[in-house]
């Protein structure tokens, strides 16, 4: 097979990659969009097979079935809430496949005898250091999502010295691989400092801050994937990475936008600390509670409801029972909505797809600047599962460490009815005090249950 | 005289702001799909895997590394495009269309 067909094929696959973000854009286009990303990656499989530098097929073959035989299922077994846990061990995956290819490359000009240095030796380095350190930030994060490990924030004393200096000395090692061959110790050396880094990265991150963080590793891998692309001089991988990295760094600023956070405070500020002192206060103060016959009676009076969402909906996988609710509601002619806070739940956009997998319409789905002003004029803002996005201390005392986050303002709506297991305060370790707004009626108990209850009650009504 | 490392950052730099620009349009609707969508796509470095492990004469541990990365990779392309599609066959507009 002659060079030309390659060629054609990696660009053919490099215009499908573009094509398929940008039909991503909306839903009516968005599964185009996935058939032109398969498409464009099965050109470039199929070019790179036919390349007269491939000559050896068996074990290729074989890894791409072992791939698949464990890919498949993963993708298939589950269940959408646990939608970030497998994005981030996805991205453990590609991130160290890009790594090791980074080191085989480094090792063949070795066994040449002619270790690398100079351009394609930084792009090795970049490569490498940025794959294995995703890969095992990645495992990571996703014990921390799967709640293997502590969600809440690990500090030490001295740990942002600590991964400073790890990182600097990781820098001097790979400028000195650049600059010139080094010692066979130092590339092991570089790989085993990127693979504790990004353990190390993780650490002081709390649970809530999991979407920026998924967005910035999404990024890190397509960096690396670019990288591969210098290496190897391969455009396709540099358009196909760059574009990743873009698509993962812009929704990583978003996401820290919608928190009002730096990217240093997300990263480092080891935010969510458990405050205990918070926590004693909320004992402290008075809140009305509600009955799900209380809850019912006034839903169904309502002329508009506006439900919020949160991460708390997703543990008790209570979309479909909310969905339940929201039938019921639309029967008797209230107008339900239904508004997305951008850091509800664990990563970008988590709670739109539950509320898709509930059979929810996404034309009922609104982000926060296009709903915000509807509060005032809504009858009942129904929180489930959330608590800092709709803490108004956020919009008034700056000492809330939550002050400037933009937030839905449900504190608006006439009445606001707020599903929680108790009154323990969310992930921030924040008081809530739109809990002791004469107009909020707390309905204490899990959220499926709960709005099960209402939806039981209001079909009695009947 | 252009060099293949020119030519190469001349694609980058036009790259990257065709992806903030394409990604910037995608609704926060599909925020969950664009990131399992471009988690698959960054699996591309399937291709140097797959050139790595194939090669003539690459030392044995190079082709080791190799086919574990081909692996790997397929392993985030295949779980990547399916979650892919999995979600998004769930996002429907009109009410009742079970």
């Amino acid at each position: 097979m002659n060079d030309s067909f390659w060629q054609a094929a990696y660009i053919i696959g490099a215009l499908c990659v573009v094509l398929s973000i940008k039909w991503l854009n909306s839903p009516v286009t968005a599964r185009r969009g996935v058939l032109a990303g398969e498409f464009g990656m099965l050109l470039a499989v199929v070019g790179t097979l036919l390349r007269a530098e491939v000559v050896s097929y068996q074990w290729i073959f074989i890894a791409m079935v072992a791939g698949g035989a464990i890919g498949a299922p993963l993708a298939y077994l589950m269940p959408m809430t646990s939608v970030p846990q497998l994005t981030a061990l996805s991205h453990a995956f590609g991130a160290l496949a890009a790594a090791l290819v980074g080191t085989a490359e480094f090792y063949n000009d070795v066994a040449e005898g002619n270790p690398t240095t100079g351009f394609k030796m930084v792009a090795i380095v970049i490569e490498s250091l940025l794959g294995y350190l995703t890969a095992t930030a990645s495992v990571m994060a996703f014990g921390k999502l799967q709640e293997i490990v502590p969600t809440r924030p690990m500090t030490y004393k001295g740990q942002n010295v600590i991964n400073l200096a790890l990182f600097a000395i990781a820098t001097v090692l790979g400028v000195w691989m650049v600059a010139a061959p080094a010692p066979v110790w130092v590339f092991p050396a570089f790989i085993g400092l990127s693979l504790l880094f990004g353990i190390l990265l993780i650490l002081p991150i709390g649970g809530g801050d999991m979407p920026t963080v998924i967005a910035l590793l999404n990024s890190y891998a397509g960096a690396a994937a670019a990288a591969m692309g210098f290496v190897l001089e391969n455009r396709l991988l540099i358009i196909a990475g760059s574009l990743n990295a873009a698509s993962g760094f812009i929704l990583s600023v978003i996401m820290c936008n919608a928190m009002n956070r730096s990217f240093a405070n997300v990263l480092f500020g080891a935010f969510g600390q458990a405050q205990p002192a918070s926590a004693a206060l909320a004992q402290a103060r008075p809140v009305k509670s509600a009955t799900p016959e209380d809850a019912a009676s006034i839903l169904e009076s309502a002329r508009r409801v506006i439900v919020v969402p949160g991460y708390g909906m997703a543990v008790a996988q209570a979309q479909h029972k909310l969905r339940e609710l929201a039938d019921s509601l639309g029967k008797r002619g209230v107008q339900v909505d239904f508004a997305i806070h951008p850091v509800a739940g664990r990563m970008p956009g988590h709670m739109n797809v539950l509320l898709a997998e509930a059979d929810i319409p996404y034309d009922r789905l609104f982000e926060m600047e296009d709903i915000n002003q509807d509060f005032s004029e809504c009858d009942v803002a129904l929180v489930i599962g959330a608590n800092d996005v709709v803490n108004p201390a956020a919009r008034h005392d700056k000492t809330s460490p939550i002050y400037g986050m933009p937030i839905l303002d449900v504190d608006k709506a006439h009445t606001v009815m707020v599903i929680k297991r108790s009154m323990n305060p969310g992930f921030a370790g924040i008081d809530n005090e739109l809990y002791y707004l004469d107009k909020t009626l707390m309905l204490f108990g899990d959220a499926k249950a709960f709005t099960g209850e209402i939806v039981k009650e209001l079909g009695a009504h009947k | 005289m252009t060099t293949e490392i020119e030519i190469s950052l001349y694609v980058l730099v036009l790259a990257v702001p065709l992806g903030l620009e394409l990604v910037r349009r995608v609704s926060p609707l599909l925020h969950t799909p664009l990131m399992s969508l471009t988690n698959a796509i960054s699996a591309i470095s399937v291709v140097g895997a797959i050139l790595v492990s194939g090669a003539e004469g690459s030392p044995a541990l190079s082709k080791t590394l190799g086919v574990i990365a081909v692996m790997f990779a397929t392993i985030n392309i295949v779980a990547g495009f399916l979650i892919t599609d999995r979600m998004l066959k769930m996002f429907k507009k009109k009410e009742g269309s079970k």
